[in-house]
Parts: structure tokens; C-alpha cells; sequence
């Protein structure tokens, strides 16, 4: 019984350009998309194609020159600041430098508090805080007890970014979009982050966007892949139909353009 | 940031600059204590009276008197009262008198002497020598008798009934007065400017003002920078359109060009020091606006910014808690050198007559003014404007040095 | 397997980093390698294992804070450990090997065309030859790689990073060395760029342009494409090595075995099988433990291994690991899991 998957975000003609005159440059070339609740999407390409540009016009940091966005099938309006934390409430972002997410003045209890003031917890007792922020770090294999009144360049990089999917458990919202969430990471760590991110799924059915250029990792982590090229989405369907058998000529070059271990790979046409 | 403040001190450039720095202010605060008078009190009458130590005469006839018997006391007395020109003129003399030139020395004193002595004649036919000449030689040698003799002086005063002269002091030639006892001993170590003012009270007080003035006016540029800096560089769109077109406005118009009208034009009246500083500080923003604006431009698209954004917080709270602590460093240099022009910028004003008032405080820009309208370059009267010049120099080259120390600590790529 | 001549071998070396508080952090401890004339070595694992350091000490040519302490370099039975650094930069260094760091794109002046540049590294080690020469040289060399020629009278701001990259390989090998050293050469790039440059790096080995290739990478799938033999490092030291196929197939190091099966493809078959992630942090190499650097990280840790020191178990046809258990217990392990 497969019961019937609910939209949760899509947009429709959605364009950025920059600039203006000769020296405009379309960002992202009228894309629409659909995502479901509790599905895992990949939005694949190299960089240039506007993937990033995408993830922050869905995150609501950059408005759309053109196109609409629809949130849970209603039109989005974020047109105010109030209207744009109720709409953080529900749409969060991990990114790809973990050293670069963090304010270097602050401790890092400021992240993990930000976040229950963000849901109402402003004034809930001190005790009450802790327990949830040792709650968070638990569920990323971190002791809040040791990092607590820790500032940013004690942690090492894969703390920091299990620090921020801890963030994301606390603010528990809808949609995340993941940035090139483990680029930067080492390869040993990576399956730990991806774990991580996929029972956040598995729990709270968050849909969860990758942005990312590595299509292995696209591969390996969606239910659905999108690729992105020069501003337009070229292909999208699930990740073995857009993978292993690609429609389009440029799916096909970008997975012929990574190495394979498995069969031989062709470097005759490069 | 008490690590950054460990490193800031382990640069050497920033430990000299501060040090020199911190010596200049402890002097110029510390100095008035020790002499009390105000700046301006005119103690010379007279001008530009050379740096020294200036004994009262009337008190030290009075003094205590000893005797003391210095071998080379009367060579001294004599070869200071005959200066460079009486030597050339008595040699002059005694060539066209006869006497060989060989024989003349005069650096010899005693032999110059000596054969003066034993050959001048006052009606002694010398070739050229006109009536007024004569004279000055009839004068020298009469006031080279009185060096000669070992008499003493005698200090009569009048007697307000009688109006004789009555004898109250005999000076000898070896009496001497200990200057600690003497009543009135005045040290000038840069001696008086025109108007007969202590150069050294007054370039203590000038520098007093002049810092102020920079401090005020650095500060002033500063916040305004700050502040158009983060508003156009953080919010973009129309308030950077705006702030940018008024920015490249005071950029068209040469600041100075516009200091000297806006000084011009509040009058000389009502020019104090505080004025001054104010429009110095309003009309020096420029660079440091561009500077701030461009460093914000770079950080707002930051992660930890968009991180911030989608947390909920505010405008305001971003620009204070994600923009602002990143730029600190950046703009405590900027005040470093606002601050820095701020002092150059009044003595700018000041030479040209259009600084605060003249009345009421000096300032190291009016100092120079003052030499430069009463011509001590061309008189020759360097205490008047070189200390001045050292002075300013000083200043601004330990305020270059620390922000140069502290560019290296927070640039690592500039360290040597 | 056949042997070939050996065209590069290390001994022992060790090098160090010594700070600016005197401070030392022992970078390359005792490695020895063999490469054989023909054949290419991959340098594989993560940041901070003591990869690039190792590529910088087989170069023989040392900047601050990197010092040679002890070991052996022997190119093509010429031993250039201890030369004179002058005498490595004037007649080793781009005649016998020659090194591309990370990003060595970037190296490239960018007020120069990228002919001036070449002109500028052959005379420096060849000052007798004439700007026609050079320009010859450089135009058949670029060509027979692939690259065109007008890429000679272009500013580095004209062209791509791929094309850059490529240009700055050419460069390195245009006097023929004997091996070629690679860190990295591939990574900043996009994925086609990529490709590119590994088919010029395999086209310089066919072709016999080098003798030897050392590449250097934290992405395995790309060294199971280009090179024959594989070394996975950890925390400065070599754990494993052995042919690329025995190496990401069959590893024997734990964490060798840790870091094969954190390999993702987009291939078939991938997405059925469950990553492994290693937990914790590789050691501080200031202080590094007494037994094995992994202990604290593995899986089958014994009492042991934290206070024997661990030396590299050879254990045949050019296949050596670093752990005190056997073969047949690690595999038995394996299968277990």
C-alpha cells in the first residue's frame, strides 16, 4: 500500500538573473521542480549550473526575478521578515565549509540556542535547555558536556558539521537542504553524516535536497535526482532511471566523466 | 580575544609604535605639573631667545658668593667677548700695521692678544681704513682693556633721597653664585617663539590639543564610516546606491578644499578646537566608508551569516554580532589612521591660518604658523618650528607603526 | 610479475617539520618505496595522513619548515639525498624528477603567456638553447599531448582550469624526467577537466614521455584508473600497499579496509551496500602513541597494539601491511563482519 506522497516544495518558471544589460547572467533558467515529503533529493551539476543559486532562492535568501515558489502547495510569501522565520521554521540548510558556518566570536552553545529560542524556548529554564542541547548532541554521538563553552576552532571539522545536523535535530523542520554536506569532510567520516541525515528522514519524514557536483554520492544517498546544467534542469526522474540508464547526452558525459571501480571506465571520450 | 590581545603585544612594530606613543602622552600630561604656567603667558620680551638656561643677574648679586680659581677662566672670558669678526679685524689691522701674516694666529688668543698689545696705535696710519672703522678699533681696543684688567665690578644703586650713587656690591672676577641659589633661574631647553612665549610649555600644550583634536576628529570619521560603511555595504540596493553617491561626492571634492571653505566660513570667532575637530572628522569619512563597505560586501554572503538569517535573528543583530566582530580589527586600524590625519589635517588648517582660534590654546599646526609668519625659518631660529616638525613627525610615525604591528597580527600573510 | 628496473627508491626516509617554537612534528618516518620503470604509484588517504609531505620529501629538494633528517633517494641509481639543495634545484629537479603540488595551476604568472613561462624553466636549466628551439619544442610536446598549440601565446587568464592545469603538467615534464611526482593534480577541477588531465598523465606514461608516475590523492577511484601499484598512508605512515586491484578490493589494514568501503560510484550496485565510517580522529603527530597509530580507532584492537611498535609486515610480491595480526586472522575478521 503506498499511500499518496504529498508535494511539500516546487516551483514553477523559477529564474534568477544577475546584473543587468550585457553583463546579465541567468543564473537559473525558468527550472521547475516538485519534491515530496520524506524523499531524498539530489540536485546534480557542476559548478556554474546554478544549483547553488537554486538551494538559496528555495531557502528564501535570494528572491526569484521570475516564477513562483509554492510551499505545501500554497504560493510563498516571504515578504516580510516575520513571514520569513515562520517559513525558517520549516526549511533549514547544512553547508558545505563546517569551519565557515560558525561565528568564531561566539561559543558554540549560541548555535544549539538559537535554535530552541527559534522554536518559542526563549523561557524555558536553563535546565530544560541543557537537557534538550545534550539531547541534540547525543543524537550526533557528541557529549554536550565536553563541547559546551567551547568556542568553534576547538572542535575539529567533523564535530562542526555533526554540531550542525544536531542543530537541525532541535529545529526539526520539513525540508533541509544539504549543501555539498560532506565535501569537505574526511572519506571515513562521511558515511557517519549520511547516517545521521538519513534517520532524521527515517524519523521525522524530512525531505531532504542535496546540492551537490559529486553524482557518486547522488547516487548512492536519493530517491530522486535532478541534473542541473548551465541554469536548467536536463534531466530528473529516480536516481537508477537518471543514473544508470540516462536519457540525455550530458547525464551521460557526467557520468562517463567519473572514475569507476567497479567496470572499466572509457577515457576514450574525453 | 585576550589570545589576539597576547599576540598583538609580541609584535615588535606595534611595541615600539605604542611605546613611543605612550611616552609622547605620559610626557604631555605629566610635563604641566611640573610646570604649571599657562602655554601662552608671554615670559620674553623680546623675540625668539635662544633655548638655554636663563639666570636672574639682580638675584644672583645677591646670592651667595664663592670664590673660585679656574685656570682657563680668563682665556674664556676673553675668547667669548671676542667673537669671529673682531679676530679678522684685528688681524686685518695688524697686517696693514706690518706684521706678517705668518705670525697672526687667531685662534691663538693670548699671541693675538699679545701682539695687539704690543703694536696697536690708534693713530697708526693703516692703508683703507675709513673713519668709522677707526673708530670700531678705538672701541674694541678699549673694551679688550677692560678684559685685560683683573679689576672687579662695582654694583651701586641710587639713593632715592640723595640721588648718589651708593656702592652696594663689589663683584670680583672670581666670584661665582650656585644657580640652586639663585632665586629666578628659568631653563628654556627650546628657549621662546616670536611673542617671547616657552617654546617647550607651549609644544607640550600643543600637542595636548592637537591629540585631542586628532582623537576627536579620528573618532568622529570613524563612526561615521563605520556606520555608512555597514548600512551600504550589509543592506545594498537603495541605501548603498545613496550612501555610495554621496560618498563619491566628498571623494570628487577634495577634502582639504572643502576644510578650508567650511573653516572659512564658520569664521574665526567661533573656531575653538572642538569646532575644528568636528569638521575635520565630517569631512575625512570617505576612505574609511569604502574600506568598511568593501570588507562587509565580502563578509554578508558569508555561511555563518546565512546561518544566522535562517536562525531567525534581525538585521540588526547580524550587522552587530556577525559583521561587526569580524571588521573590528579592521576598523581599529582605520581609527589608528584617521586619527593620524586628523592631527595632520589641523596643522594643515592651522598654517594656513584657518585652524581654532589663536587666542586661546596653541596647537602644533599654529606653532608652525607662527614661525612661518614671523620668518624663524629665514632668521635662522630653528627651536621655533623644528621641535614642532619632530613632534607631529613623531606622533604620526608611532601611530603608522602600531597600525603596521597590528596589520601584521591580524594579516598573518603579512608577516616578515 | 615481471621486474623492471627500478627507476626510483627510497630507504628509510625520515623528515620533519620543525615549527617556528623549535618545536618538531616528525612528517615522513621511515618509508621506503620502490617504483619500477613503467609503472605508476598511487599515494592514497585523507587529509593530514602525510601525503604531501611524503611527495615533498621525495622531491629531495627541502623548503623551511621541512628538514631531510636520514634515508636515502635514489633516482635511477643516483643517490640524491644530502646534495647540495643548489645542486638538486640546478640538475634534479625537471631533469629527474619533477613535482606538481596542489593547485600548481595557480603557479602559473599571470602577466606572462604560458610560452614566456616555458622559456623561463628551460633556460633555467638548459640556458644554451635559443627561443626558436624552445618555441619548437614546446609546440610539438603540447601537441603530441593533445593540447593546442595557440594555448603557447595565451595569458593563464584566457584559459580554463582544466586547460591550465594540463599546461602546467606539459610544463613540468617538457625536459623528460625520469619520474613525475602529482599531488593532487585533479581535484579543483570539474569532472570532465578531470578526466582530461588523467588521460594526459596515462598518455605520458604510454608514450614514454616519464618513466615513473607518483600521484597523490585522497580519491581512490581515480588512482584504481591511473596507477598500477597503491599506498594508503595514515598518520605519516605507510599501512598498506600492494597492486591498485589487491589494495581497493582486497585490503587488509583495518583501516584500509575502513576507508575501500567509504568508496562511493555511481555504478550498479552501490546503493544497495552500506558505507563504513570510521569513528574518531587520526592521532597528534607532535606526540605520536608508542604502538599502533590506529589503535584507538580500530575495530579489532588488541592490548597489544597499543604498546608494540608496529612495523610493516612484507608479505610477498610487493604486498606489505602494518598490523600485528595475520592474514588469515584479518580476512577471517572481515568475513565475520
Amino acid at each position: 500500500m503506498t499511500k499518496e506522497r504529498q508535494v511539500c516544495l516546487s516551483g514553477t518558471g523559477v529564474t534568477k538573473v544577475f546584473g543587468l544589460g550585457r553583463r546579465k547572467t541567468v543564473a537559473v533558467d525558468h527550472v521547475d521542480f516538485s519534491f515530496y515529503e520524506g524523499e531524498v533529493v539530489s540536485i546534480v551539476g557542476e559548478s556554474g549550473s546554478g544549483k547553488t543559486t537554486l538551494a538559496k532562492m528555495l531557502l528564501g535568501l535570494l528572491n526569484p526575478t521570475e516564477g513562483e515558489i509554492y510551499f505545501q502547495g500554497q504560493k510563498r510569501d516571504i515578504s516580510t521578515h516575520r513571514k520569513k522565520r515562520e517559513y525558517w521554521k520549516n526549511i533549514q540548510a547544512i553547508f558545505q565549509d563546517p569551519f565557515a558556518s560558525y561565528n568564531i566570536f561566539n561559543k558554540i552553545d549560541t548555535v544549539l540556542l538559537d535554535c530552541i529560542h527559534m522554536r518559542g524556548g526563549r523561557g524555558l529554564p536553563r535546565a530544560k535547555k541543557v537537557e534538550m542541547m545534550a539531547q541534540a548532541c547525543s543524537f550526533v554521538n557528541l557529549k554536550f558536556e565536553e563541547l559546551t563553552n567551547k568556542y568553534p576552532f576547538e572542535l575539529s571539522g567533523g564535530q562542526m558539521q555533526r554540531l550542525m545536523i544536531a542543530r537541525i535535530f532541535l529545529l526539526m523542520p520539513k525540508i533541509l537542504i544539504a549543501d555539498e554536506p560532506t565535501s569537505m569532510i574526511d572519506a571515513c567520516s562521511r558515511a557517519t553524516i549520511l547516517d545521521m541525515l538519513m534517520q532524521l528522514r527515517n524519523d521525522i519524514g524530512m525531505t531532504i535536497i542535496f546540492i551537490t557536483h559529486d553524482i557518486g554520492l547522488a547516487y548512492y544517498v536519493s530517491d530522486t535526482v535532478y541534473i542541473m546544467e548551465r541554469g536548467k534542469i536536463v534531466e530528473h526522474g529516480s536516481a537508477d532511471t537518471v543514473i544508470l540508464h540516462p536519457r540525455e547526452a550530458y547525464t551521460r558525459r557526467l557520468i562517463s566523466d567519473v572514475p569507476k571501480i567497479y567496470e572499466e571506465w572509457d577515457l576514450s571520450t574525453v | 580575544m585576550k589570545h589576539t590581545i597576547q599576540q598583538v603585544f609580541r609584535s615588535g612594530k606595534f611595541i615600539v609604535g605604542f611605546g613611543i606613543f605612550i611616552a609622547i602622552l605620559l610626557f604631555v600630561f605629566i610635563y604641566p605639573l611640573f610646570v604649571p604656567d599657562h602655554p601662552l603667558t608671554i615670559i620674553g620680551q623680546g623675540t625668539f631667545f635662544e633655548p638655554g638656561i636663563y639666570v636672574n643677574v639682580y638675584d644672583s648679586i645677591g646670592s651667595p658668593k664663592y670664590t673660585l680659581n679656574l685656570e682657563s677662566a680668563a682665556a674664556k672670558r676673553i675668547a667669548s667677548k671676542l667673537s669671529r669678526d673682531d679676530r679678522t679685524a684685528m688681524k686685518e689691522w695688524l697686517i696693514g700695521y706690518g706684521i706678517a701674516e705668518e705670525e697672526i694666529d687667531i685662534e691663538d688668543t693670548s699671541g693675538l692678544l699679545e701682539l695687539w698689545t704690543n703694536n696697536y696705535n690708534p693713530k697708526a696710519n693703516i692703508p683703507g681704513l675709513t673713519n668709522a672703522k677707526r673708530n670700531y678699533y678705538i672701541r674694541l681696543n678699549a673694551s679688550l682693556q677692560g678684559l685685560l684688567s683683573t679689576e672687579g665690578v662695582i654694583i651701586a644703586a641710587k639713593n632715592p633721597q640723595t640721588g648718589a650713587l651708593e656702592e652696594r656690591a663689589v663683584v670680583a672676577q672670581s666670584d661665582y653664585v650656585n644657580i640652586s641659589r639663585v632665586a629666578n633661574v628659568r631653563v628654556l631647553p627650546l628657549g621662546t617663539d616670536n611673542f617671547g612665549r616657552d617654546v617647550l610649555t607651549e609644544l607640550v600644550a600643543a600637542a595636548r590639543v592637537s591629540l585631542q583634536i586628532g582623537f576627536v576628529a579620528g573618532f568622529i570619521a570613524t563612526m561615521i564610516g563605520l556606520t555608512l560603511g555597514l548600512l551600504a555595504g550589509y543592506l545594498g540596493g537603495l541605501v548603498d546606491d545613496i550612501i555610495m553617491f554621496f560618498t563619491n561626492l566628498f571623494t570628487v571634492i577634495p577634502g582639504f578644499v572643502l576644510l578650508i571653505l567650511i573653516s572659512f566660513s564658520i569664521g574665526q570667532e567661533r573656531r575653538g578646537a572642538t569646532t575644528v575637530a568636528v569638521v575635520i572628522g565630517f569631512t575625512s569619512w570617505v576612505w574609511t566608508t569604502r574600506a568598511v563597505r568593501a570588507q562587509v560586501i565580502s563578509l554578508r554572503n558569508r555561511d555563518h551569516v546565512n546561518l544566522s538569517k535562517l536562525s531567525g535573528h534581525s538585521i540588526v543583530y547580524i550587522i552587530l554580532n556577525d559583521i561587526l566582530p569580524y571588521i573590528a580589527s579592521y576598523v581599529v586600524m582605520a581609527l589608528i589612521l584617521q586619527i593620524s590625519s586628523g592631527i595632520l589635517a589641523e596643522a594643515g588648517l592651522s598654517i594656513l591660518g584657518l585652524g581654532p582660534k589663536t587666542t586661546e590654546r596653541p596647537t602644533l599646526g599654529l606653532m608652525m604658523n607662527w614661525a612661518m609668519i614671523y620668518q624663524a625659518h629665514v632668521l635662522g631660529k630653528w627651536w621655533a618650528y623644528l621641535p614642532v616638525l619632530v613632534t607631529i613627525a613623531l606622533i604620526t610615525f608611532s601611530m603608522n607603526l602600531m597600525n603596521t604591528g597590528l596589520d601584521q597580527v591580524f594579516n598573518p600573510a603579512l608577516r616578515d | 610479475m615481471e621486474m623492471g628496473k627500478t627507476i626510483l627508491e627510497v630507504n628509510e626516509l625520515t623528515t620533519r617539520y620543525i615549527t617556528r617554537f623549535g618545536e618538531s612534528v616528525y612528517a615522513v618516518d621511515h618509508v621506503s618505496l620502490k617504483v619500477e620503470e613503467g609503472k605508476s604509484l598511487g599515494i592514497a588517504g585523507e587529509s593530514g595522513c602525510g601525503k604531501s609531505t611524503l611527495a615533498l620529501s621525495l622531491m629531495g629538494y627541502y623548503f623551511a619548515p621541512l628538514h631531510y633528517m636520514s634515508g636515502e633517494i635514489i633516482i635511477d641509481g643516483q643517490n640524491i639525498s644530502g646534495m647540495d639543495p643548489d645542486e638538486v634545484r640546478k640538475s634534479i629537479l625537471g631533469r629527474e624528477i619533477a613535482y606538481i603540488p596542489q593547485a600548481a595551476m595557480n603557479a602559473l604568472n599571470p602577466t606572462q603567456k604560458v610560452l614566456s613561462f616555458i622559456e623561463d624553466v628551460i633556460q633555467a636549466h638548459d640556458p644554451y638553447r635559443t627561443k626558436k628551439e624552445i618555441y619548437e619544442l614546446a609546440k610539438g610536446f603540447f601537441e603530441s599531448l593533445g593540447l593546442p598549440a595557440e594555448v603557447l601565446h595565451k595569458y593563464p587568464v584566457e584559459l580554463s582550469g582544466g586547460m591550465k592545469q594540463r599546461t602546467v603538467i606539459a610544463t613540468a615534464v617538457i625536459l623528460f624526467p625520469k619520474v613525475l611526482i602529482a599531488d593532487e593534480p585533479s581535484s579543483a577541477l570539474d569532472v570532465t577537466s578531470q578526466k582530461m588531465v588523467i588521460k594526459m598523465l596515462r598518455n605520458l606514461m604510454e608514450d614514454g614521455f616519464i618513466k615513473s608516475l607518483i600521484f597523490i590523492t585522497h580519491e581512490l577511484p581515480l588512482l584504481y584508473n591511473v596507477t598500477d601499484d597503491i599506498m594508503v598512508m595514515y598518520a605519516g605512515q605507510i599501512v598498506e600497499k600492494g597492486t591498485a586491484r589487491e589494495v581497493v578490493f582486497d585490503p587488509l589494514h583495518p583501516y584500509a579496509k575502513g576507508l575501500m568501503g567509504s568508496i562511493i560510484v555511481p555504478e550498479e550496485g552501490v546503493r544497495s551496500v552500506k558505507l563504513t565510517a570510521i569513528p574518531g580522529v587520526p592521532p597528534n603527530l607532535k606526540k605520536p602513541p608508542m604502538g599502533c597509530r590506529f589503535a584507538d580507532r580500530c575495530k579489532y584492537v588488541m592490548p597489544e597494539c597499543r604498546v608494540t611498535s608496529v612495523g610493516l609486515r612484507d608479505i610477498g610480491g610487493g604486498r606489505a601491511y602494518r598490523c600485528l595480526l595475520s592474514e588469515e586472522e584479518l580476512r577471517r575478521a572481515y568475513k565475520h563482519d
